[in-house]
Parts: C-alpha cells; sequence; structure tokens
C-alpha cells in the first residue's frame, strides 16, 4: 500500500510518507526518503493488537502494539485498504498452527551441523552435573520416561535417592497436573536444595502417605538440617479458596518437621491487568510527573515486581544462611514457581549471572519444567485470559539487581531486552510449546534454530564492560535490599518505552565503556607487536652498534631499558584486566600489515565514538524545531511539546 | 564585544543591595540611565547580562519584576535598556516565572509585569516554577518518604508522589530548556525574572547555560556558573539555606532553591554521562558546602554582605579547597569527552529519576556502585596508559628506523 504516513506517537505533527508492506512473516514500513529509505519491519508474530480508528479527513488511522512494546500509527489514504490491512493482519497475527511460525521458514544460513551445535549449548546434564547431582542424595529418576507420569515434566527428574519409583508416583496423585516434587537447584556447598511442585490435593483434610513421604526424603536429601520450608508463593486467600476445589496447601500437622509459609504473589489475571495499566500510563502523551506516578503507583507493576523478588530473597536465605532446604510451589507450579526458583538461584549461584549460566537457567526453570510458553506469550491464537507476562517479570526482576548490583552480571540490559523480545518473536524454536513432550512431537530440534546459539554468537554485544570474573561482586550470593528506601525499584523504561529513544539517556556508559574496551584491546595487540619490532630492531642495531662510540650505544640501551621495565610492568598492575580478554596474538609473518591495520582501527575508533554522540544531540538539535524536519527518531520529548504549544498560544 | 559594556554604577552596592560592584549592560545604556531603571524595578535588580549565545550573537537577561504598579506605571530608560539588547527587527521573549494570574496580582503590590503595548518588540511567556514554602514542604515530604523504613511499594509511591518533588523538577527543567530554546533555536534574546529575581530566575538562566554552553558542564566552568548566577547575583543563600529538610519550625525564607538546581544539573548529566567533566560527587558536595561549611563560599545573602562581613579576609574560599589536584581528583567523570553542542534533555516523566546520591544516601548501600565507579575509571585509565606507551613506542621505534637509515647512509 502507497502513501501511509508513519506517525511519530510523541509529536502528531512528524510523520513520514512511505510504502506499506505485508509479507508472510514481517510488516515492513519503507520511507519515501531519498537517501535513508529508513525501513521498519515487525514481525507478525510481535502484534499483540491492531486497532482500526475512525476515519478523518487524512485517512484511516490503524494503530499497531506489540508484544515488545513498540508501538505503531499509521495512517492509509483509503479506507478500503486499511480494511483490507486490517483484515489480514488479523489473520497473520494469529496464526494457528505451529507450522506457520516463523521459526520453521527462518534460516540464518547456518548448515545442519551448526545447527545441532547449537542446540547443544545449553546441556542441563551438564548443568546438573556441575550443580553436583547425582551423588549420595540425589539420583536421576526416569519414572517420566515416557513423560508417563507428568507430560509437562521433562524425562529426566531429580529425585532424592530415598525417593522411589512408588512414593514419586504416589505423590504425583496427589499434586496438581501432577507435577510433583523435583530439583530445581543444589547447594553443594552445604546440601540445601530448591525443590518445585505444584499444590497439592488436600482439600479440607485429605492426606497423602507417599506426598508426605517424599517430603521427607527431601529433608533426608539435607542431613544438615532438620526441618524444611514448603513456600506457598500465592496470597493465602487465593490459596484457602482452592481447598473448595480439593486442592489447596500442606497443613503442617499432617507433614513432620515443615515450616510452612505463604509469600502473597498474584495470580496470571492480576498481573496482566497490572502489566495494561503501566502501559497505558506509558502511553500517555506528555503526562505530567503526578500523572505518570501515580499511574505507576496504581498499576501496581513494581509492587509485584518485589513480590517476586522478596520470595526469591527469602528463598535464597533459607538456602544459603540457613542451610534449609526449600520446596516451592503455587497452583500448578509453572508459573510464579519458575520465577522464584529462579530469581532464589541468580541470587544463590554467580553461574546464572554469566551469559552462558542465564541461558542454563532459563532452560532449566522455564524451558524444560514446562512453562506454558505459547499460552503465556500468545504464540498460536489462544485463549487471551491465558496470556500474561510471566517471564517479563523474572527478566525485569534481574534488571533490577543489576542495577543494585552493576559488577555483578557478565551480560548487559541488551542482553535482556533481546530475549524478552525473542520470547514472543518465535524466530527461534526454544520458546515454542508449553511443555518438552509438545516440543519433541513438533522435532523443534530438527526444524528450527537455537536463540542460545544465535546470542552466544553476537556476546561482545551484551557483555557488561564493568564485569569482571574475579570482581568481589561476582563472588557468592547476593543478598539485595528488600526496603524500598534502601534500594529503589525504578521504571524500566529502556524495556517499557523501549521504542521511544527520545526518553532515553542521549548517552550509553555501556556502549562509551565497551567501545574503550576494544580500543584497549587493539592496543595491547598493537603493543605486542610494537615491543617484538623493538626486539628485533634492537638485535640487528646491537650487530651494527660494535663499531659505534660507547656512549652512544650505552645511552641507547639505557632508553630500551626503561621502556621494557615499563612494559613488564602493565600486566601486572591490571593483570585482572588482562585475563578477561582473549589474547589474540597477531601472526608473526605480516606484522606491517597488522600494525597498519590497529593503526587505522585506532585512529576511526575513536573519532567515530565522538561523532556518534555528536550525531545523537545532533540530530536532538534539529528535531527539536521543525515541525516538518523528517528526523526520524522519536527523539523529540513530551515536554517541549507543551512548550511550543505554549508558544503558539501566548 | 561592541554591544556590550562593563559598568561599575553598583560598585558601593548603592543601586542595587544585592547585586555585585560591576556588572554587564549594552553599551548605548549610561549609568545615569541604569539608575533610573534600578528604581523602576523591585529590590533596585536592573535588567543584566546573564548569558551571552555566542553561536548566534543572542544574549539571556535576567532582572526582578518590574514596578508597574495598579496604573501601569512606566519607565522610558527600562523600556530602553531592554530594547537596547534587541538585534533590529529581532523579537525577544520575557519568560516570567509566575503564572499570569499570580503576575497580575502582584501589581496590587506595586509589582508587575511588562505590558505588551509598552515592550511591542517582546513576547511574553508564563512559566511557573514553584518556590519559597511550597517548595520546603515538598522537600519535607520526599526527604520523609526517603526514611520511611517500611517495605511497601505502594506506600513509597503514593508518598514519592505526594512531595511533589519530581514535579518541580521537571517544571524547571522545562522552563530552562524553553529559555535555551528561544536563544538557541528561535535566535531571540530573553529576559527572565519572577518577583525577585533571585530564585526561580537563577534557577532558569544557570540551567539554560548548562544546556547551552559547553563551558559550563567544565569544573572550573561550572564553579564560574555558580559564582556568577548565584553567589554574585545575590541567591540568599543565608536565607535560603538555614535549616534543611529536618527542621520543624517553618523558616519562612527557608527552600531548597539550589539543591533544586542542582538536582537538575544531575538529572541533564544523567542524560549525557559523557558530556561532563564533574561527577555526581561533586554535585553533592556542593549541595553539602551550601548547607554546612567550614568555607565562607557559601555565607552571607549577596556580595554585599560578605564584603560587609569582611568574608575573603576572614574565610577560605571553598574553590581553593576544591582546585587542589589531589581534591580534583575526586570530582572527575572519568568519562568525559568534550561535547561542544548544545544539549537538550527529555523532560518526560519516564526520564527523570529521584536522586537517589543525595535522599538514599544513607539508607543505601552504596558499595556496589562506588565499586562500579571504580571499575570504570580502571577501564579508562588502563586505557590512557595503554595508549601512552604504544604512542611511545611507535616514536622509538620511527627513531630508531632513521637511526638505522642513517646508520647505512655513512
Amino acid at each position: 500500500v502507497e502513501n501511509v504516513r508513519l506517525l511519530d506517537r510523541l509529536s502528531s505533527r512528524r510523520a513520514v510518507v512511505g510504502t506499506l508492506y505485508l509479507t508472510a512473516t514481517h510488516v515492513i514500513f519503507v520511507e519515501n526518503g531519498s537517501e535513508t529509505r529508513k525501513e521498519t519491519w515487525v514481525l507478525h508474530s510481535q502484534i499483540s493488537s491492531i486497532e482500526k480508528q475512525a476515519t478523518t479527513a487524512t485517512g484511516c488511522p490503524l494503530l499497531i502494539r506489540c508484544k515488545n512494546f513498540q508501538v505503531i500509527q499509521l495512517v492509509i489514504p483509503q479506507e478500503r485498504d486499511c480494511h483490507d490491512v486490517y483484515i489480514s493482519l488479523i489473520r497473520l497475527a494469529r496464526p494457528v498452527k505451529y507450522e506457520e511460525l516463523y521459526c520453521f521458514s527462518f534460516n540464518p544460513k547456518l548448515d545442519k551441523e551448526e545447527r545441532e551445535q547449537g542446540w547443544k549449548l545449553v546441556d542441563l546434564k551438564e548443568e546438573y552435573n556441575r550443580m553436583g547431582v547425582p551423588n549420595n542424595y540425589w539420583q536421576i529418576s526416569d519414572v517420566n520416561r515416557d513423560y508417563g507420569v507428568c507430560d509437562s515434566y521433562p524425562t529426566e527428574v531429580y529425585v532424592p535417592k530415598s525417593a522411589t519409583a512408588h512414593i514419586i508416583v504416589g505423590s504425583s496423585k496427589f499434586r496438581s497436573r501432577r507435577r510433583f516434587p523435583a530439583l530445581s537447584y543444589y547447594c553443594k556447598g552445604n546440601n540445601a536444595s530448591i525443590c518445585r511442585s505444584s499444590q497439592p490435593l488436600s482439600g479440607f483434610s485429605a492426606r497423602c502417605l507417599e506426598d508426605e513421604q517424599m517430603l521427607q526424603a527431601i529433608r533426608k536429601a539435607n542431613p544438615g538440617s532438620d526441618f524444611i520450608y514448603v513456600v506457598d508463593t500465592r496470597p493465602k486467600l487465593n490459596a484457602m479458596a482452592n481447598r473448595a476445589a480439593g486442592k489447596g496447601y500442606e497443613n503442617e500437622d499432617n507433614y513432620s518437621n515443615i515450616k510452612f509459609q505463604f509469600i502473597g504473589i498474584e495470580n496470571i489475571h492480576v498481573m496482566r491487568n497490572s502489566l495494561q495499566k503501566m502501559l497505558e500510563v506509558c502511553e500517555l502523551k506528555s503526562p505530567s510527573m503526578s500523572d505518570f506516578l501515580w499511574g505507576l503507583e496504581n498499576s501496581g507493576w513494581l509492587k509485584h515486581i518485589k513480590a517476586i523478588m522478596d520470595a526469591g530473597i527469602f528463598i535464597a536465605k533459607a538456602v544459603a544462611e540457613e542451610g534449609v532446604s526449600v520446596l516451592v510451589h503455587c497452583s500448578d507450579g509453572w508459573d510464579r514457581t519458575a520465577q522464584v526458583c529462579s530469581v532464589a538461584s541468580l541470587l544463590l549461584d554467580p553461574y546464572y549471572r554469566t551469559m552462558k549460566g542465564f541461558m542454563v537457567l532459563i532452560e532449566k526453570d522455564w524451558v524444560s519444567f514446562g512453562h506454558k510458553f505459547n499460552h503465556r506469550y500468545g504464540n498460536l491464537d489462544g485463549d487471551p485470559k491465558e496470556i500474561s507476562p510471566v517471564i517479563d517479570q523474572f527478566i525485569e526482576c534481574v534488571w533490577q539487581l543489576m542495577e543494585q548490583f552493576p559488577c555483578a552480571f557478565e551480560f548487559n540490559e541488551r542482553f535482556l531486552i533481546h530475549i524478552q523480545h525473542h520470547v514472543y518473536s518465535c524466530q527461534f524454536g526454544n520458546f515454542l510449546c508449553n511443555s518438552q513432550k509438545e516440543r519433541r512431537e513438533l522435532k523443534i530440534k530438527e526444524r528450527t534454530y537455537s536463540l542460545w546459539a544465535h546470542l552466544w554468537k553476537n556476546r561482545a554485544d551484551y557483555l557488561n564492560p564493568l564485569y569482571r570474573p574475579d570482581h568481589s561482586q561476582t563472588q557468592g550470593p547476593l543478598h539485595p535490599q528488600i526496603a524500598p528506601c534502601n534500594f529503589l525499584y525504578k521504571f524500566w523504561s529502556g524495556m517499557y518505552n523501549r521504542f521511544e529513544k527520545g526518553l532515553h539517556p542521549r548517552q550509553s556508559v555501556t556502549d562509551y565503556l565497551m567501545a574503550v574496551k576494544e580500543e584497549t584491546q587493539q592496543l595491547e595487540e598493537e603493543l605486542e607487536v610494537l615491543q617484538e619490532r623493538l626486539a628485533n630492531l634492537q638485535k640487528s642495531q646491537s650487530g651494527n652498534n660494535k663499531v659505534k662510540s660507547k656512549q652512544q650505544d650505552r645511552s641507547k640501551q639505557f632508553g630500551l631499558y626503561t621502556s621494557n621495565n615499563s612494559l613488564a610492568n602493565t600486566p601486572q598492575e591490571y593483570s585482572n584486566d588482562l585475563k578477561s580478554f582473549p589474547s589474540r596474538s597477531p601472526s608473526q609473518g605480516d606484522e606491517d600489515s597488522a600494525l597498519i591495520l590497529t593503526q587505522d582501527n585506532l585512529k576511526s575508533s575513536d573519532p567515530d565514538l565522538s561523532a556518534n554522540s555528536d550525531q545523537e544531540s545532533g540530530v536532538e538539535d534539529l528535531s527539536c524545531r521543525s515541525p516538518s524536519g523528517g528526523g526520524c527518531l522519536p527523539s523529540e520529548d513530551s515536554g517541549k511539546d507543551s512548550d511550543e504549544a505554549v508558544f503558539l498560544a501566548g | 564585544t561592541n554591544e556590550w559594556r562593563l559598568s561599575c554604577v553598583n560598585k558601593d552596592f548603592s543601586v542595587c543591595p544585592s547585586y555585585p560592584p560591576v556588572v554587564i549592560v549594552p553599551k548605548s545604556i549610561d549609568d545615569e540611565a541604569l539608575r533610573k531603571v534600578a528604581l523602576f524595578r523591585q529590590g533596585g535588580r536592573f535588567p543584566v547580562l546573564s548569558y551571552y549565545h555566542k553561536k548566534n550573537g543572542m544574549a539571556m537577561l535576567r532582572s526582578s519584576q518590574p514596578l508597574t504598579g495598579t496604573n501601569g506605571r512606566r519607565c522610558k530608560e527600562d523600556e530602553k535598556l531592554v530594547n537596547a539588547t534587541l538585534r533590529s527587527g529581532r523579537r525577544g521573549f520575557v519568560i516570567d516565572t509566575r503564572p499570569l494570574a499570580v503576575a497580575q496580582q502582584a501589581r496590587a503590590k506595586g509589582g508587575g509585569f511588562e505590558q505588551e503595548v509598552h515592550y511591542p518588540q517582546w513576547r511574553r511567556i508564563h512559566k511557573y516554577i514553584e518556590r519559597f514554602n511550597i517548595l520546603q514542604e515538598s522537600f519535607i515530604k520526599l526527604v520523609e518518604a526517603c526514611n520511611d523504613q517500611s517495605h511497601n511499594m505502594d506506600r513509597w509511591l503514593s508518598k514519592l508522589e505526594a512531595s511533589n518533588w519530581l514535579t518541580h523538577i521537571k517544571e524547571l527543567l522545562t522552563a530552562a530548556c524553553l529559555a535555551a530554546q528561544c536563544i538557541d533555536r528561535e535566535g531571540a534574546s530573553v529576559l527572565v525574572h519572577g518577583s525577585e529575581g533571585t530564585d526561580s530566575t537563577l534557577q532558569v538562566t544557570s540551567l539554560a547555560q548548562i544546556i547551552l554552553d559547553p563551558r559550563c558542564r567544565t569544573i572550573r566552568g561550572f564553579q564560574a556558573l555558580v559564582v556568577r548566577e548565584w553567589l554574585q547575583a545575590g541567591h540568599p543563600f543565608q536565607q535560603r539555606c538555614a535549616q534543611s529538610a529536618y527542621s520543624n519550625s517553618k523558616q519562612k525564607w527557608e527552600a531548597p532553591v539550589f539543591l533544586l538546581f542542582l538536582e537538575c544539573v544531575w538529572q541533564i548529566h544523567r542524560q549525557f554521562p559523557c558530556s561532563f567533566e564533574f561527577n555526581e560527587q561533586f554535585l553533592i558536595m556542593l549541595f553539602e558546602h551550601a548547607y554546612a561549611s567550614q568555607f565562607g563560599t557559601f555565607l552571607g545573602n549577596n556580595e554585599n554582605e560578605r564584603a560587609k562581613l569582611k568574608l575573603p579576609q576572614k574565610t577560605m574560599s571553598l574553590w581553593s579547597w576544591v582546585n587542589r589536584p589531589e581534591e580534583l581528583a575526586r570530582f572527575q567523570n572519568p568519562l568525559y569527552e568534550a561535547n561542544s553542542l548544545v544539549i537538550w534533555p527529555s523532560v518526560a516523566p519516564q526520564s527523570l529519576q529521584l536522586w537517589e546520591g543525595v535522599f538514599l544516601r544513607w539508607n543505601r548501600p552504596s558499595k556496589f556502585l562506588e565499586e562500579a565507579e571504580e571499575e570504570r575509571i580502571n577501564i579508562i585509565k588502563y586505557n590512557k596508559e595503554l595508549q601512552a606507551k604504544v604512542n611511545a613506542l611507535r616514536r622509538q621505534l620511527a627513531e630508531m628506523e632513521t637511526d638505522e637509515v642513517e646508520q647505512e647512509e655513512p
């Protein structure tokens, strides 16, 4: 469709004209501008809602809201075209079969072997070995070999050694959706563990001997402690209401040596509405400060984030400080339980704060234990009441922790944002379906690519420049603050206003430091090359120097010694930094070309950096006053808009 | 320049007690006229040059309100002075930091604003900035919220909202952006005033300079800005910064005007972390010394009082301490790269944050953030050292190579 106008949400006067294309997988908008022809691509699976608004004199407006919080406003001149686009998009955005999803047609030009390698990047068996299981207390159970006991669990489940198949099966019959207690995290240092399950079918008085034995077995697997915590992550009222339906929670009288604890995290419906409310606040046109703060408070979003974090902190504390094992459940044990277990693991184990470890964590607590990705993120057309930002909340928890512990994470904000994007994008097969069983049936690994391999390949983009493996913040458990006055939970504009670049800091410290680090690495390489050349020259000269006067000789050598000394000092002084660099030694043969290359890079890298930041503000400058300037960045801030209004009116 | 001159009309503080002895005024206006204008402006604060925008020659002036009163008094010299700052055919903007209604009420007390009839080349814009007790109450509420030890998220957010502190930040930044916009984008001169011209006026003029002038973003330049626009311009530090937030007695003149300015600088700093030579610690240090200091710099309400108290003779200057190399090192921003452009901050609520470095300073554990800062410094330091070494080696290598050539030649 031609002559479509793409509106800037923040200032209605700036719009760009272009052509709209619909393909099998994307909506593409190409600007008409002669030089740049900026393109905007949106995956159909990212589309969350499409709204056709009342036709105006200029055309028919179409509002597309995306799951990655992008909002696109188009005006299409002809009402009939608009209607066609609307109908097509509704159909395209709601696929009914998995085969329609982008990952089945997405081909990053990798051969079969590379694809298989990609899927092997994250290996859960290896991960449990890393934790230290199987061992004297824990073993792999094959009861769920062909998904016979629980169809939303993985085939390989880790359970206490003393839990026989009879106990497991008995326990599973007493739990919602047969999700029996299984190991999520094991703490090598003190044998304490985090296990997860669904709620017991206790009703008002029902008991199950095997389930009680199962909990005993978990307790015994930690000989250092004589009780376990059972954490129900629901609000007490919700759990009690469940009893009427024959479900409920553990009665401390029936289970020996348990301490029962409620931690009120609201259910998926409350969370969905909360996000909705917060996004409405984000969409406000030039809101006042109190509109914004009031809206933020009213949405309750940060309160929910804090509740999840508090639960994670409670469990991490029980495991690390008290040495007590914890069993976590909610209703079905696949939403709040996944959130809480993964936050606790992240706090406990620095490995999960590395890039690879974080992939493993998501694979372990979310993918393998049957978090219902398809239902929660609406990959296929389904019940809108099943949709809820469960993993989004976990990702935000991680971000809030990154704000508090800037050196503790190997990855940066961009890594989180891209993972969130791909949870919805369906470009990779990782997050398809609702369980391992479904993924196996669909042969996901044979037919699609793994996101982890893709992220790993580009890992240089996702590094946190402040991270050092030997820094004190990267060791041991994290102890975050709880009260808002000690640790501010902030609104994450990098995520929820991700596409409104004008709202973000105009200069990125992370990018700047990453560039500096890259330059540092080049310098190190060049240093090595120079050193070598110097040594060569020195050798050849010392040959020549035999005939030269003694004095000159000495002075030269003196000069060399000092520089050699200073060189020798360098690595010691900053050895910490050095270690994190993969030291590529330049090939010996073409020293000269290597040198020239690095020099060129050096020269260009620095001005580039400043040029970029200049450009940023430069664009700001231009867009500030020219209504038709065609600045394509939505960089004008709302405040100025209102100023201009005053300007015109006054 | 040839449009402006230094005037010593106030050398014994007789024309305007809260101005410094030397001020900058248009060249075409003589001292006699200035005396007349002073009588027409509250507290004798006649319009003076605050900032000259080299890029386009536009000027920012500041003053106090004109004493038009209810019957619309005029002052030919004032009109002449104000118009003398305009290029021929150009317009100017008067930014009044009060809402129109308040400005109109002020007429009853002898104050007022520039009538458009009498200043036809000027357009007036009212941009409200809160002052005095409202600010102080907001400040007290915010500090109370920050010290609330409860673990309740809702309560915290509603207290933050109720304090209105961030609203004031947003208003002030917006007004400053507007002033900067008029000068840089519209190519117009600007006159800023409120009532007395010692509080909100100074906030606006100094913040606009942060946005417009790269020099104000250096350590020395920022010091000069504080001296020029706050100390010499007669911001009554003694009255405003007597008690801070924990006082129960309502002091009439107490208000966190200077703190609000510093926080706005911090907000801009946060959005342009590489464009300032100083760091957050520098701003916090100024905040502390404004309230309690072993130095004489922030004592007194204006230059006149400081001269009477013989402060320059009796006390040490804060700047002499700050500018010692070992102290300066603490206030350097490791990420600084000179940015010669105008920087336009975003004033959307999503872009503004609470200044944790001040308000949560004693509550939040700062260890991890300090470690991060240290890490940043080390990364940059290491890079610089390497650069120096590589350069030294390159030079040495070049020397040796030429040596070699020379050796071969004879």
